[in-house]
This record gives C-alpha cells, sequence and structure tokens, in this order.
C-alpha cells in the first residue's frame, strides 16, 4: 500500500473504533428516521474500513487491471437492477432482493461494499427509500455482512469442491437471507421488546422478514448462478485477469 | 440441448414461478412493502406509536410524500440503468467470442501477455 492508502486506512479504523466503543452496541432497508441516532453513527462506523477499502481496491484495479472494470460495472449494475425489484412474497408482501452476491463472489467484500453504497445512497436521496440517516445501518446489512457470509460461503464452498454452479447459488441465497437477518438484529438492538428484551424482539422482527425473505433469496441465488454462467461462457479472459489482479492487488 | 441451455431454462422457469405464484396463490392480499411491515412491528414491539426523528430530505423538499407515479419512474430509471449496463457488457463479451477470428484471437492473447 502506499503512504496515502495507509492514511485511508488507518482513519477509517480510528474513527470506526472511536464512534464504536463508547457505544456498547454491538440489519433491509431500515426507514428513515428509524434508528436512534446513536446506532445511525454506530453502524455508519462500522462501514467506513470496509469502504476505504474497497475504494482503495477498485482505484487499483481501475489503474492495473482495466480489463476487470467491465466486469465491476456489471457486479454493480447487477445490484442495481436486483434491488430495484419488488416481488411479490408468500406472506402478501413485497420485497426486494440485494443483489450484493456477484460482486462479493467476483470481487470480495470491500469492492461490493462501495457499489452498495452507491445504490444505497440513489434510493435514499431519490427514491426516499431507506435513508440517510439509517444509510449506515443499511450498509452494514446489506454492503458489509451479507457479501462477507456470500464470500464466506463461496470460499468453503470451494474447499469442499462443491460443484460451482451450485456454489455460487447457495453463497448468493445465505448472503441474501443473511442480510435480513441483520436487519432484525439492528431493529432488535435499537427495539428491544418491553418483555422478552433484545432476543423477543429479534424474532418477531426475524418473523416479518424471513418468510418474505426467503422465496426472494433463492431467486436471487439462481439469477447471480445464470450470471456467473454467462462471465464463464464469454468473458474468461476478464475472470482470468481479475484472479490474477486479486493476488497481487493488497500485497 | 445442452446441459447448460437445460439449466439455464429451468431455472429462469422457477424464477418466474418464484416470483408470480404469490400473486395468484394469495388473492386480495395486499402486497405492501416489507419495510413498512417492520416499521409497523417496531410500533408493536415497543407498544407505542414511534414518531421517526428524520424525515427524507426528498420529502422535506416537496413537502409530502413522492407520488406514486414517479416513484414507479424513479425505480424504472434504477432498473434500466442497471439493465443498460449488463445488456452493452454482455452484448460485447457475446459478439467478442462470436466475431473474433484465430488471427485476432491471437493478437489479444498476446496483448494479455504483455
Amino acid at each position: 500500500m502506499t503512504t496515502g492508502e495507509k492514511k485511508l486506512m488507518s482513519i477509517s479504523v480510528v474513527l470506526a473504533l472511536m464512534f464504536c466503543v463508547p457505544q456498547t452496541v454491538s440489519a433491509m432497508h431500515i426507514m428513515e428516521g428509524y434508528l436512534p441516532p446513536a446506532f445511525c453513527i454506530g453502524w455508519g462506523a462500522v462501514c467506513l474500513p470496509f469502504l476505504a477499502a474497497g475504494i482503495i481496491f477498485i482505484r487499483r484495479l481501475v489503474q492495473q487491471h482495466r480489463k476487470s472494470v467491465l466486469l465491476l460495472a456489471m457486479a454493480g449494475a447487477f445490484i442495481f437492477v436486483i434491488s430495484s425489484l419488488k416481488i411479490p412474497s408468500v406472506t402478501g408482501s413485497c420485497s426486494h432482493m440485494t443483489g450484493t452476491g456477484l460482486g462479493a463472489i467476483l470481487f470480495g467484500v470491500p469492492a461490493t461494499s462501495v457499489l452498495g453504497v452507491i445504490v444505497l445512497l440513489f434510493q435514499a436521496l431519490l427514491l426516499a427509500h431507506g435513508g440517510i440517516t439509517t444509510l449506515g445501518a443499511n450498509t452494514f446489512s446489506m454492503a458489509v455482512a451479507g457479501p462477507l457470509v456470500t464470500w464466506g460461503v463461496y470460499q468453503i464452498g470451494k474447499k469442499c469442491k462443491l460443484p460451482k454452479l451450485f456454489n455460487v447459488f447457495l453463497a448468493a441465497m445465505l448472503g441474501d437471507l443473511f442480510t435480513y437477518c441483520i436487519t432484525s438484529v439492528q431493529l432488535a438492538l435499537a427495539y428491544p421488546s418491553a418483555e422478552g428484551g433484545i432476543w423477543a424482539s429479534m424474532a418477531e422482527f426475524l418473523a416479518v422478514f424471513a418468510p418474505t425473505q426467503l422465496p426472494l433469496a433463492v431467486i436471487e441465488g439462481i439469477l447471480t448462478m445464470l450470471v456467473v454462467m454467462g462471465l464463464e461462457t464469454y468473458a474468461k479472459t476478464e475472470l482470468h485477469e481479475l484472479g490474477c489482479a486479486k493476488r497481487g492487488l493488497f500485497k | 440441448m445442452s446441459r447448460k441451455t437445460k439449466i439455464v431454462l429451468v431455472s429462469l422457469l422457477a424464477v418466474i414461478v418464484l416470483a408470480f405464484l404469490p400473486l395468484f396463490a394469495l388473492k386480495g392480499a395486499e402486497f405492501g412493502g416489507s419495510d413498512d411491515a417492520g416499521s409497523q412491528k417496531v410500533e408493536e414491539v415497543t407498544g407505542e406509536a414511534y414518531e421517526p426523528w428524520f424525515t427524507p430530505v426528498l420529502e422535506q423538499m416537496l413537502g409530502g410524500e413522492l407520488p406514486g407515479e414517479v416513484e414507479s419512474l424513479i425505480f424504472c430509471i434504477q432498473t434500466g440503468l442497471g439493465v443498460g449496463i449488463l445488456a452493452y457488457s454482455f452484448g460485447y463479451l457475446v459478439a467478442r467470442k462470436k466475431y473474433s477470428g484465430n488471427s485476432q484471437e491471437k493478437s489479444s492473447d498476446k496483448e494479455e501477455q504483455a
């Protein structure tokens, strides 16, 4: 890393620690104004290191591996499309998917965080969907925690020699589900139930989000798998270059 | 039909069924957003109506909620932007594979090595 990049990284980590330590807080889209300010700042702070690392990653990718930029644009576009589609679900309410699985599998978590934030900002500013105050919490659930699970599951699956397409499907699906689990946790921490405390409250929120999200998570898994299939057929050179790039980029 | 084509077709069918089955299975359901359902849950859990302490910037500027039709317009723009980039990229990749003759492929291979 260059000194500038090191500075950016360390500033973001320091900021994250500064905001998180005083509060003993340990989240898909939480509505604008629905989280107390302390939580907004806390969750936002947790995301900063990921975003900083993501910006560094993307800058280097653009400088050194121009061919992979096409894939990056596609991963971003995939999030744009997927998260704009509200789909009816079995519980009689609509929800939408996250689309961050593709980015996480191809580029890893930090770059996906940056792509996710762009989409969340778009929706918060233009659509009043999600919000500026809850941007931190939503970023953490959709653009950090979800991709982290996707990436983790994908790596484990690779070790276990799962069939590649099935592995992609599984990773993207679990990442999507986990995003909503985190949303439930975030809401539960902010609104512990009067009787049962945080756990009872979390169960309540999970009961709202999980059944709605399950079929959508399956759809997201399938769509991510289809895009990966397409890329493997038509973008071998880019994928190969990206593989080499990832090994060399953070040394 | 190759194995790949079959996978693609079955997957697409599954997506369509998963996405639209609830619409027909649950007739008369409201299909509101689950984000709103979450907000209602907040009220249930805390036992009192929660007053959001911040209203969206856009709603402040408009002095009210974004009209439903305009909201769908902006959602369409979001989808359109994404689909545009995806379609362009896949178009580029597919055409490259289709039209790259042997000579061009070799030259692009050399570029990669360099």
